[in-house]
């Protein structure tokens, strides 16, 4: 059997948070992040009230913290090249446990780190509460052209049906005494990949006959999904607003 | 007199290449009727399959289903009324879930609102597949997404119902309970397959197409105990299989 039961970020739940509609919790998220970006980056206090909007979502949404600490190791590769600022930064410089460090890179990497970590967790909250389906569905809704979330969707559909026959290609080559271990033996890859390519291309031929044979005329039905009403919207608007105000505060200079 | 299901007169097609496909095949399928089309691996089956709903352009020839020629202006009826399940369900259920797939062919009928919910209610329904509206189809089991495919065909009410080899790859109850669901189903059936028990079980009748050409159609329980007319056309009963004893 083919196809892997793999739900991705997703983890199925019953709640408030849950239930919204994908629409709504795109763009709330959306406004979340971008009224982070927009915080300025020594207003501390501004980056804890986020941190607690998240939190708290994470709590009413029935997802773990664990979980949603484990899910920022995406981070990790934004965070390393943050930690090598401070290092190549301009002067002034101050000493931190005998290493001269730059002050405007010290400014820089806690701005990358803490808006980065915000906007993660904030978009990962949003993966984790929502399906693939019901994103692509939100997004329709919020009228992002049907061609990307067409492509998005069969892009999704299809990740798995190829990765099983790259799987399925490796073992065969396997199978065939095969090992792998040398730069020469690369050329057996180079050819599967190759392989693949022309049969993926050759799939998505068949695809479009078969949606053709279905009456298919060069444009997609209209997104599925329903008007999610005044109230998700409020509801889902209140972490952005919060997030928005202490930005609006931070930048008008209260508590600094 | 009532117009033949599906009438194919005359009909020659070569491939980009050169390559001959069908040379000159004649059919006629009345309403209602099951119809298994046998032969072996190229000799025309698919290509045959792909003119009945207009894929593919004849080079000679003309074929009609319920009476409406196979022509450009009445491409989106032919399809209505036509609908071809594909080997390979993958390459059918392209959509995020069950549900989008089975109303991805009424709605480019034009249906919308709750007789679109209706369409896709009735067609999974007559699958037994009603609980699995909501999953991604790559979370489903070989035989479930064959019986996906075969929904999402239904739900555009076809007259004729065309299935490429539909028993292929599925273990033997899966194949039984897609037996179950095509005798039940009210429609002209055109079944290509290899599995000529499943021929004869689902269809009185069969054709054997070889090298593009027509070369036998007759009761299927006839045709199959013909051995040599099934050797010369590369087919073959499973061992101790008798067409005249079942």
């Amino acid at each position: 059997m083919s196809g892997g039961h793999a739900h991705g970020l997703y983890r199925p739940g019953h709640s408030a948070v849950h239930r919204l509609a994908p629409q709504v919790k795109v763009a709330a998220t959306l406004a979340f992040v971008v009224a982070v970006v927009a915080t300025p980056r020594t207003a501390f206090w501004a980056f804890g009230v986020d941190a607690a909007v998240v939190v708290a979502v994470a709590v009413a949404a029935g997802v773990p913290l664990g979980l949603l600490a484990r899910r920022l190791v995406v981070e990790v590769p934004f965070v390393a090249f943050a930690l090598f600022l401070p290092l190549v930064g301009q002067a002034p410089h101050t000493d931190v446990l005998g290493l001269s460090l730059s002050v405007p890179g010290l400014w820089g990497a806690w701005n990358i780190l803490v808006k980065g970590t915000l906007g993660v967790a904030a978009t990962t909250l949003l993966a984790t509460t929502t399906s693939v389906s019901e994103l692509l569905c939100g997004l329709d809704r919020l009228r992002v052209p049907r061609a990307f979330t067409a492509i998005a969707g069969f892009m999704v559909r299809y990740a798995e049906v190829i990765t099983g026959e790259l799987r399925r290609m490796r073992i065969a080559r396997l199978s065939r005494g095969y090992d792998g271990r040398w730069l020469w033996q690369g050329r057996a890859v180079a050819a599967s990949a190759g392989t693949l390519f022309i049969r993926s291309f050759e799939r998505g031929e068949r695809i479009h006959v078969a949606m053709l044979s279905r009456g298919f005329s060069g444009e997609l039905p209209p997104a599925a999904g329903e008007r999610a009403g005044r109230r998700p919207w409020l509801v889902a608007a209140v972490p952005a607003v919060v997030a928005a105000l202490a930005a609006a505060a931070a930048i008008a200079g209260v508590g600094s | 007199m009532r117009d033949a299901a599906v009438e194919v007169r005359g009909l020659a097609y070569s491939y980009p290449d050169g390559s001959l496909a069908l040379r000159r095949v004649d059919l006629a399928i009345e309403p209602g009727e099951r119809v298994a089309l046998l032969g072996p691996n190229g000799a025309g089956k698919t290509t045959l399959v792909l003119h009945l709903n207009g894929i593919l352009v004849p080079g000679a020839g003309e074929i009609r289903i319920g009476g409406m020629p196979v022509t450009k202006e009445n491409l989106k009826e032919i399809r209505r009324r036509v609908g071809v399940v594909f080997q390979d369900p993958d390459d059918q259920l392209f959509m995020p879930t069950v549900r989008d797939d089975v109303a991805f062919g009424p709605a480019n009928l034009g249906l919308r609102g709750d007789d679109l919910d209706e369409a896709v209610r009735t067609a999974l329904g007559a699958v037994g597949m009603s609980g699995a509206a909501g999953r991604p189809p790559h979370h489903l089991s070989f035989g479930q997404r064959r019986r996906v495919a075969l929904a999402t065909v239904l739900a555009m009410d076809p007259q004729i119902l065309v299935l490429d080899e539909p028993t292929s790859n599925l273990d033997p109850a899966a194949r039984r309970d897609l037996a179950d669901i095509l005798v039940t189903l009210p429609v002209t059936a055109i079944v290509v397959t290899h599995d000529l028990p499943y021929a004869l079980e689902l269809c009185p009748r069969s054709v054997i197409l070889n090298d593009g050409v027509v070369v036998a159609d007759g009761p299927t329980r006839d045709v199959l105990a013909d051995t040599d007319l099934l050797a010369a056309n590369r087919l073959e009963l499973p061992f101790g299989f008798d067409p005249t004893r079942v």
